[in-house]
């Protein structure tokens, strides 16, 4: 079992590599072209804002090979986001494989923004999912569709959310716990 | 809604957890990945490495330490310690933290703050508080991970929040030094205080003895997480046990199972 993390720049994707490392002897970073293409599942991780991971897939050649891919990928934080068509954080143009966008939190004053901590995630069929998980988010998904786990601070949002192969979860199931690793393995099963 | 943290802290004092009172006679109380690890898998929301040493020799949190530790664990990692410019800051994260904290660093240059806030985001920029009631007023410590070193800054507590959050900290950890190492409950009635005058989160460090102590800053409602290292190193009671204590008193927990 291949898993490739892509390599979109900003810090820390040691989390995440250590993370996937403890399940999968075979979890590689990169930013190659054929590793992504040829791998069984494919991390898309995103720190920093919509604008710069989508910077760094354009400047590597990356948004068609990505949004070509047949396995299943897995887009975290930031890597879920610009899963959609578009992000109000500097107005970025996204993957467009969901069709709704990516918003800023407009919440009253008692709600921090950023959304940060433990929060709960209520998913609809897979319910043993259902936990707590750790997020650090500005912007967030509006429900769709295409949601399958939904947490709620100020307004509901979309936790998770799954198109055909491409799955997304705004949280950071890397730093989660025991209910991240489960999250993981799940997505490891299709 | 989140749930309220229970953030045990790892003292580190060359290369060993150490756990003083009121700031001072440190002992020995455990080794670093052994603790880490325990709590990690006992259901802590969060974990913070403090290299107590390092402000006072001047010297930057230890590098193999930060790594180790953010391989053994997966909740998040916040550390402190002489982190005193946006390149220590840097490789930090790049070791697999999550947050930085600063304390004497950002007293020392209160721009720090901001530098780091614009360069990586509040949401992992943290400012620890030392503070003392002298029996008038709350005043802010420095340098205090060595009693040779400590000194009394001329900024009082509720000013320094207020410009912390200013200057764009993410998060506030209140130290409050008479409470430190002595396990007789946290300070409710300065918390409360500095609640008032931020928006950001405040999070409880001084004090835990027992799990009532928990029970009482959650339910006093003027604090996001409370911190405690002593009650945890010691043994005198685990992080579940408050965890569960916590959920049966109807506090919103992450039950770490």
């Amino acid at each position: 079992m291949s898993i490739v993390i892509v390599d979109s720049g900003g810090a820390n994707l040691t989390s995440i590599k250590n993370a996937f490392e403890k399940i999968s002897s075979q979890a590689v970073v990169s930013i190659d072209e054929n590793i992504i293409s040829n791998a069984d599942y494919v991390i898309l991780p995103g720190v920093g804002s919509a604008q710069m991971v989508m910077q760094s897939l354009i400047s590597n050649n990356l948004v068609n090979v990505i949004k070509s891919l047949t396995q299943p990928v897995l887009g975290i934080c930031v890597g879920m986001q610009i899963l959609f068509n578009s992000s109000e954080e500097q107005n970025c143009k996204c993957l467009g494989l969901i069709n709704d966008d990516i918003k800023k939190f407009n919440l009253p004053k008692d709600k921090a923004v950023p959304h940060m901590g433990w929060n709960k995630v209520i998913f609809e069929s897979e319910q043993l999912l259902s936990n707590y998980y750790y997020f650090a988010n500005s912007y967030y998904a509006p429900i769709t569709k295409d949601t399958t786990g939904i947490c709620e601070y100020g307004i509901e949002f979309s936790a998770t959310v799954q198109k055909d192969n491409f799955f997304g979860c705004q949280f950071h199931p890397e730093k989660s716990s025991n209910s991240g690793i489960k999250f993981i393995q799940n997505f490891l099963k299709y | 809604m989140l749930a309220k943290r229970i953030i045990p802290c790892l003292d580190v004092k060359d290369g060993k957890v150490v756990k003083g009172v009121k700031f001072d006679n440190h002992e020995i109380v455990g080794d670093i990945i052994e603790l880490a690890s325990r709590y990690s898998n006992d259901g802590a929301d969060e974990l913070v490495f403090y290299d107590i040493s390092a402000s006072t020799k001047n010297e930057v949190v230890k590098n193999k330490w930060v790594e180790l530790v953010a391989r053994e664990i997966n909740i998040p990692f916040c550390v402190a310690g002489g982190i005193k410019t946006l390149n220590i800051a840097e490789r930090v994260l790049n070791l697999g933290a999550d947050k930085i904290s600063i304390n004497t660093p950002a007293l020392q240059d209160p721009e720090l703050i901001t530098n780091l806030a614009n360069a990586f985001g509040s949401q992992c920029v943290v400012v620890g508080v030392d503070s003392f009631y002298d029996g008038n007023k709350y005043s802010v410590y420095a340098k205090t991970g060595d009693p040779k070193t400590k000194y009394k800054t001329t900024k009082d507590t509720v000013s320094w929040v207020k410009e912390a959050q200013e200057r764009g900290a993410g998060e506030i950890v209140l130290n409050c030094i008479n409470q430190d190492g002595v396990r007789k409950g946290y300070d409710l009635e300065q918390l409360s205080l500095i609640r008032k005058q931020i928006s950001i989160p405040l999070i409880a460090s001084g004090g835990a003895g027992k799990k009532e102590d928990f029970l009482d800053v959650f339910e006093n409602n003027c604090v996001d997480g409370a911190l405690a290292a002593s009650i945890f190193h010691k043994k005198i009671i685990s992080i579940g046990e408050v965890k569960k204590f916590l959920i049966d008193n109807g506090v919103n927990i992450r039950n770490g199972n």
